[in-house]
């Protein structure tokens, strides 16, 4: 099978580079086993200073509204963060008193949610808070396994009942000029989230769950479904495992599921992710990339990795592929021609691109403008 | 040295972090409050089950064996896995009469196929459903696969001759469902092959690839059989050179995957040439071979990738095939799962879990409102059909109805 680009790893980076590239005309596919970071989105986009129209307007065309301002928002437990471009479930905020009363709203029985730090935060704000909580009938049958109270399933059912949720809010405001409720609306379309600031007549604050992420899947899910609208391949359950390299060049990859079908294309993005999606591996004696067995920095003296300290930056997380000013990878000290390192990946080796989520764009596009300017 | 070797068990239980990633996209626990989920299921309740059997929950058996749980999960874990092979080594409950029907498919087809008429009238009854539905608690809603008078085997064998005179040959496990309920798939998978010059063949005498068996907990004749079904196939794989193709999804998964992963089947010698059809296709095609299309065809075509098609990995090369007939207006579906996972949606207790799962598919089916569906298995065509009312064709069946 033959690409004009193939892209490793299908979160954020991969994504974003697929929908750029396809729908500037390239064919290419993304090849990713297993889901991956953006199920744990908080809904801000790390280290984004600006908001490129470009991104924006992809994301938009998928159904994902973004918004930009300079703020801080409200965090799972009650702290508040500087955060800039966001999806539209969040809301920023000039300063952390975003409001003078609120009404903190939980579901009966689900324990992912932590209302009680929540109000506990905004008073520290000076905002004087009322935790309520709402016995939705419908919710009863998850709660028989408790284990399953979460997030998405409960999604799965507010979504359906969109207009009761209105209702029972509305019917728990007094004086109160702010709603916090959990991160559990809007699992396949963020229309409810529209539904709910519309029907509740004062500001509606989300705010963050235990994982799942709902806006997370959501992004994800929108993403990918734009993607192979464009004509993307994605395919969904398959591992590379390797690639066939040649004078500096990789020429093709081979895969889990495709035997000796090997999958060719002009060039590789390789967006694998960190630790966590297994893009970087580490045992005790160093840290590797798999697949194309590229340069990754980081300390050989091991005891340098961690921080004892548990809150403090970690030393491994700034460890990560080693790439040239366009974003080639290396190997052997030696860039290949065809091949581009982007999001998580890079870990800390590229910081004036950022990271988390920025990171994970920033090099997307960048690698994704190589690639077009190539042809 | 690669430390992990040494860490890491069977179905990489161990590497879970407990993300519950897989939470969401289990298809059961949406619509079933009984089932514990294949977190709990799975690596959490491997835990407990290896300090003590006790722990075995029988809830395990609403596990659809779909594999979606494991194509979301980050860290690898082969979480249906783990499930199906807990409920081998746990569940000692003996299968039920009307469980040993259902995974027996295909001696129950060669009971039924010489009274075929018969069979399919007698079942085709409201009053047979609602006698089956309050016996055997079969679902009265389902319409039953109908048995086909002449076996495809039989068929082929009386083409033999012709098909051996093709340059080039496949063997074709051609599975129970084609060979007793609709051979015709089986003759336009001849038709597509041979217009690409390749000669069919039969196995030595393949017998059911036993994934009904593994699922309605039969794991002792499923092993007997899977057992004589890799012997024959490597008869053909490495005695004749030959590849094997199928046209099920789910056989293929069966023959390349479950027979290592859940019956301990070393299959590694002949893996890689147990092929799903529409990838030879494909392939032939990519390296030079052509074929006639009608010049005057059109239809508008939304694909469904199969659960089983999806773990494969392999979906990509129908929609390839499909995108590149002439006139195919094509729409792929979202990833969902159709609900019946093989035998599981006949059973009376999962019959309205079955329909609820299968809900976002048949809308999203109606919305576009296709010609036909396209579907690489056959339990997910009888449930998408009899769901939506829309007709569904292996992608195999569209290649051959479109050449010239
Ligand atoms: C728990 C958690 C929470 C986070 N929250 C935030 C946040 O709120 N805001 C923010 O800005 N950033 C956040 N981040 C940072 C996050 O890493 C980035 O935002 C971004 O999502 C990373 O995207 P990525 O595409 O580089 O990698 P990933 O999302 O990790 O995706 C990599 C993908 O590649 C696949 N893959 C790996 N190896 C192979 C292979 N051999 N073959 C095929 N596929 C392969 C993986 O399975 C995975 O699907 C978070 C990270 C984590 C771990
Ligand atoms: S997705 Fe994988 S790692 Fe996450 S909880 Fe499920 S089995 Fe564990
Ligand atoms: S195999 Fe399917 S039904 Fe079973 S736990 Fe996994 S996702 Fe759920």
């Amino acid at each position: 099978m033959r690409f004009d680009c193939v892209i490793i790893g299908g979160g954020l980076a991969g994504l974003t580079a697929g929908l750029k590239l396809q729908s500037k005309g390239l064919d290419t596919a993304i090849v990713s086993t297993g889901q991956n970071a953006l199920h744990f989105f908080s809904g801000s986009f790390a280290s984004m200073q600006e908001a490129p129209a470009e991104i924006i307007e992809l994301f938009s065309a998928a159904g994902i509204k973004l918004h930009y301002e300079k703020g801080v928002r409200l965090m799972p437990l009650g702290t508040f963060r500087d955060a800039e471009l966001s999806l539209e479930d969040i809301e920023l905020f000039k300063a952390p008193k975003f409001a003078k009363k609120a009404l903190v709203v939980n579901l009966s029985g689900f324990h992912d949610f932590f209302a009680s730090f929540l109000a506990e935060g905004l008073e520290k704000q000076g905002i004087s808070c009322q935790i309520r909580s709402i016995n939705f009938p419908e919710l009863e049958a998850l709660a028989k396994s408790p284990s399953e109270m979460r997030s998405v399933q409960i999604a799965r059912i507010m979504d359906r009942i969109t207009d009761k949720v209105i209702r029972e809010v509305r019917m728990l405001l007094s004086d109160e000029d702010a709603v916090v409720l959990p991160q559990v609306f809007g699992l396949q379309d963020s229309a409810v989230i529209e539904q709910l600031r519309k029907g509740i007549p004062v500001r509606v604050v989300f705010a963050g769950t235990l994982p799942p992420s709902v806006p997370g899947i959501r992004t994800q899910m929108l993403l990918k479904r734009r993607y192979e609208a464009l004509g993307g391949t994605f395919m969904a359950s398959d591992e590379v495992l390797k690639a066939h390299l040649y004078e500096g060049r990789v020429h093709s990859i081979a895969t889990r599921n495709l035997d000796n079908h090997f999958i060719e294309a002009d060039n590789f993005i390789l967006a694998t992710g960190g630790y966590f999606s297994k893009g970087l591996r580490s045992n005790p004696f160093g840290i590797s990339e798999p697949i194309f067995g590229l340069d990754v920095r980081f300390d050989e003296n091991r005891s340098a990795w961690y921080n004892p300290s548990f809150a403090a930056d970690q030393p491994y997380m700034k460890y990560g592929v080693v790439t040239d000013a366009s974003l080639h990878a290396l190997r052997e000290g030696k860039a290949l021609e065809n091949v581009f390192a982007i999001g998580s990946i890079l870990g800390g080796t590229r910081p004036e691109l950022g990271t988390g989520a920025g990171l994970a764009i920033r090099s997307a596009l960048e690698a994704s403008n190589q690639i077009l300017n190539i042809k | 040295m690669n430390l992990q070797e040494f860490t890491q068990s069977k179905y990489n239980f161990e590497e879970c972090m407990k993300c519950t990633v897989c939470t969401a996209y289990c298809p059961v626990l949406q619509v079933n409050p009984l089932y514990p989920g294949p977190k709990q299921a799975g690596p959490d309740g491997e835990r407990l089950r290896l300090k003590d059997p006790f722990f075995f929950n029988y809830a395990l058996k609403y596990c659809m064996n779909c594999k979606r749980c494991e194509v979301a999960c980050p860290s690898g874990v082969k979480v249906a896995d783990l499930i199906q092979a807990a409920r081998i080594k746990h569940d000692h409950s003996k299968p039920k009469l009307r469980d040993r029907m259902l995974a027996s498919t295909d001696t129950m087809g060669s009971l039924a196929r010489p009274l075929a008429p018969v069979v399919n009238a007698t079942i085709g009854l409201g009053v047979t459903k609602s006698l089956l539905d309050a016996t055997l608690k079969i679902d009265k809603h389902r319409t039953f696969p109908k048995y086909s008078g002449r076996s495809f085997e039989g068929w082929l064998k009386r083409h033999a001759k012709a098909q051996a005179a093709f340059p080039e040959q496949v063997a074709y496990f051609h599975g129970c469902y084609v060979n007793y309920n609709y051979p015709q798939l089986g003759k336009d998978l001849v038709k597509v092959l041979n217009a690409l010059g390749v000669g069919v063949q039969l196995l030595e005498k393949e017998k059911c690839c036993s994934i009904a068996l593994i699922t309605n907990g039969m794991s002792g004749k499923a092993t007997k059989q899977a057992t004589h079904n890799v012997g024959v196939l490597r008869k053909a794989i490495i005695d004749k050179g030959l590849k094997v193709l199928t046209t099920s999804s789910t056989c293929s998964l069966t023959l390349r995957d479950e027979y290592p992963g859940l019956l301990g089947i070393d299959n590694s010698d002949i893996r890689g040439a147990i092929q799903i059809a529409v990838r030879y296709i494909y392939e032939k095609l990519e390296g030079g071979a052509k074929l006639e299309f009608k010049p005057d065809y059109h239809k508008k075509i939304a694909y469904h990738v199969p659960c089983h098609m999806e773990r494969l990995g392999w979906g990509v090369f129908s929609e390839k095939l499909l995108r590149s007939i002439p006139g195919v207006e094509f729409t792929l579906l979202d990833s969902n799962c159709c609900g019946i996972a093989g035998t599981y949606g006949f059973k009376k207790e999962n019959y309205e879990a079955s329909q609820k799962i299968g809900e976002p598919l048949f809308n999203q089916i109606r919305e576009v409102n296709p010609d036909v569906v396209a579907c690489d298995c056959e339990t997910c065509k009888w449930q998408i059909e009899m769901s939506t009312g829309y007709k569904v064709m292996n992608p195999i069946s569209i290649l051959a109805e479109a050449l010239a």
